[in-house]
């Protein structure tokens, strides 16, 4: 049935129907109504069988559900941000035991400078942590990839992240189709685990590995990622047989006939990507657009496929490897290894800037006419930061960088140095 | 303001119409200003970006007026709602009407009248209908139906009484120029 609500409502809502076990949380902005939510259903019994912990911490929170997964629970968590990196240990350890785990990461910024908004840094900080990364581009699709990351982390025995841009979507009400209880059983049956601590029938897990196994336990798990590439597109197409509708899947294309010029990006941005290539469109531009919804395992070969006749990729990412530049448009070049195409990284979005459907049609057409630097930043304001390094460079006690820069720009912060 | 939006989206929804609706998610702190957007259509909304130019603004709190430029990208053509008791020449914006001249521009006493009846001076669901009332964008049931909803039993009745009472107010007051 269609309804009218926040995303976070949704996200919380299509997880109850997936009639988790354990779920174990701490809040923390912008995922804390998905988990307020959860709590309060837990608590009015409206989910069956089903424990919510509070626990002390995120890294509380993972070590809960890896205990509650490995004894064939079906386990929940979301956080965010300096939740995300907290839990960071965790986070390994439940990967590299295969526990089928489902986590929300409401995507935001990681500090310092502290900075609550959204960007991509703190699930790229653990993109190769070994968990599946479906990033979701609207509402809708971030309830509906919730329902088919159940399914397959208990398949693959593969713990999933599905990211959501925080705020943007979190916090976004729109109309969402909630399926109701009996399609979602129709699609998720019940977990059956591939290991279970089971006092009747003890066995160890997590065991210690030396130099003489590491390599191939780690290879096993890379080897998981290789099925998820043909998991993910069956899956999302049993949902959509069941459903109605197209969600998820390893990638999609947007206007991409004839296109010389393609945009690239994860996340709720690939709306405004679509407005913008409508506009360059009816201007005549040939361009189109890939929302890349798997990134990890992250789909080189169908991506090849899907880029090989364009002369431009143009990967529009809100994270930055600082030292390299693009995170994402590193792993496309990779791809696209041997082909002529060529493709520009453009920075956009951190820290909760807004991309705007103006920006992407000068970049565009920036691009193709001039060609970019690399990396691109878009919108970067060079007047301030060439005033914040020429004051590095006349002082050795020059202060600290974040409060200068808002001083700079006349916005609050330290004292005057 | 962010419940305002998020009415705005609902009665939308509810009018069959197709509608966003998000916070510009500022420092979470008691008193500082807040902005929310509201996209309204009949056809999908991808954009996910911050309203720029509105058709439409509704101003809660009248004394941001002197604090930051809350006109900024409103359309030539817009439509400005304030809650406020002062009439627009009262507001000092008498030279800003002059350079905006197709601007219309309404001032409403939103707070009062919730207060009145909610003891509360919370302008949210006054200003709602005020633009429904205004703009018809919204039909005046859709508006009640959603604030129902949002404020379940006795608090959502009282908050229809209020709507009810903003619509007829706005309606029977003509555009201040």
């Amino acid at each position: 049935m269609k309804q009218q609500i926040e995303g976070s409502q949704a996200v919380a809502q299509a997880v109850a129907l997936c009639r988790p076990e354990v779920m174990a949380c701490y809040p923390i902005s912008p995922q804390t109504h998905i988990v307020e939510t959860l709590s309060r259903k837990v608590k009015a019994g409206e989910i069956g069988n089903c424990q919510f912990l509070n626990v002390e911490s995120e890294i509380g929170a993972l070590s809960v559900l890896i205990g509650a997964s490995a004894m064939g629970a079906r386990t929940y968590t979301a956080t965010t941000s300096q939740g995300l990196l907290f839990m960071a240990e965790a986070v390994y350890n439940a990967a590299g035991l295969g526990l089928p785990i489902v986590m929300t990461i409401a995507n935001r910024a990681v500090g310092s400078p502290i900075n609550i908004w959204n960007d991509h840094s703190d699930s790229m900080a653990m993109r190769d942590a070994g968990w599946l990364q479906l990033f979701a581009e609207d509402n809708q699709e971030a309830l509906d990839l919730h329902i088919q990351a159940f399914r397959l982390a208990e398949e693959l025995s593969c713990p999933v992240m599905v990211c959501m841009d925080g705020y943007i979507l979190t916090h976004a009400f729109e109309a969402v189709d909630l399926p109701v209880q009996e399609q979602v059983d129709a699609f998720l049956p019940p977990f059956e685990p591939v290991q279970v601590l089971d006092p009747q029938d003890p066995i160890s897990i997590g065991a210690m590995v030396g130099p003489e196994a590491f390599a191939e336990v780690r290879y096993l798990a890379h080897h998981k990622h290789l099925q998820a590439l043909e998991a993910i597109p069956r899956i999302s197409q049993e949902f959509q047989e069941i459903f109605q509708r197209p969600s998820g899947g390893l990638l999609k294309l947007y206007s991409t006939d004839e296109a010389e010029t393609l945009l690239l990006a994860l996340g709720s941005v690939n709306g405004t990507i679509k407005d913008a290539v409508d506009d360059l469109r009816a201007e005549g531009w040939p361009v189109g657009a890939i929302q890349l919804c798997s990134y990890r395992p992250f789909p080189s070969h169908a991506l090849r496929y899907a880029i090989q006749n364009a002369k431009r990729v143009i990967v529009i990412e809100k994270d930055l490897a600082v030292g390299k530049g693009g995170i994402v448009s590193s792993e496309v070049k990779l791809a696209l290894q041997g082909l002529p195409t060529l493709v520009d990284t453009v920075i956009a979005g951190l820290g909760g800037r807004p991309i705007s459907k103006a920006a992407i049609i000068d970049i565009v057409k920036a691009a193709c006419l001039e060609g970019l630097e690399e990396p691109h930043f878009l919108d970067l304001n060079w007047e301030a930061i060439n005033r914040e390094l020429t004051r590095q460079a006349g002082q050795r006690r020059s202060g600290p960088t974040p409060e200068n820069l808002l001083r700079e720009m006349g916005l609050s912060g330290g004292k005057t140095v | 303001m962010v419940t305002a939006a998020e009415l705005l989206a609902s009665a939308a929804f509810r009018d069959g119409k197709v509608a966003q609706a998000f916070p510009s998610f500022g420092s979470e702190r008691m008193g500082a200003p807040v902005t929310a957007f509201c996209r309204i259509s009949t056809i999908s909304i991808r954009s996910r970006e911050p309203v720029g130019h509105p058709n439409v603004l509704l101003i809660l709190d009248s004394t941001l007026l002197h604090q930051m430029d809350v006109f900024r990208g409103l359309s030539d053509q817009g439509i400005v709602l304030m809650n406020s008791t002062r009439k627009v020449e009262e507001l000092g914006l008498k030279d800003w009407m002059f350079q905006h001249p197709e601007v219309e521009f309404y001032s409403f006493p939103a707070s009062d009248l919730a207060e009145r009846h909610l003891g509360r001076s919370i302008s949210n669901v006054g200003m709602v209908s005020g633009f429904a009332s205004i703009t018809g964008a919204l039909t005046k049931e859709s508006v009640q139906s959603a604030i129902k909803e949002k404020f379940p039993g006795k608090l959502g009745e009282v908050n229809a009484l209020v709507a009810d009472e903003a619509f007829e107010y706005v309606s029977s007051h003509p555009v201040q120029a």
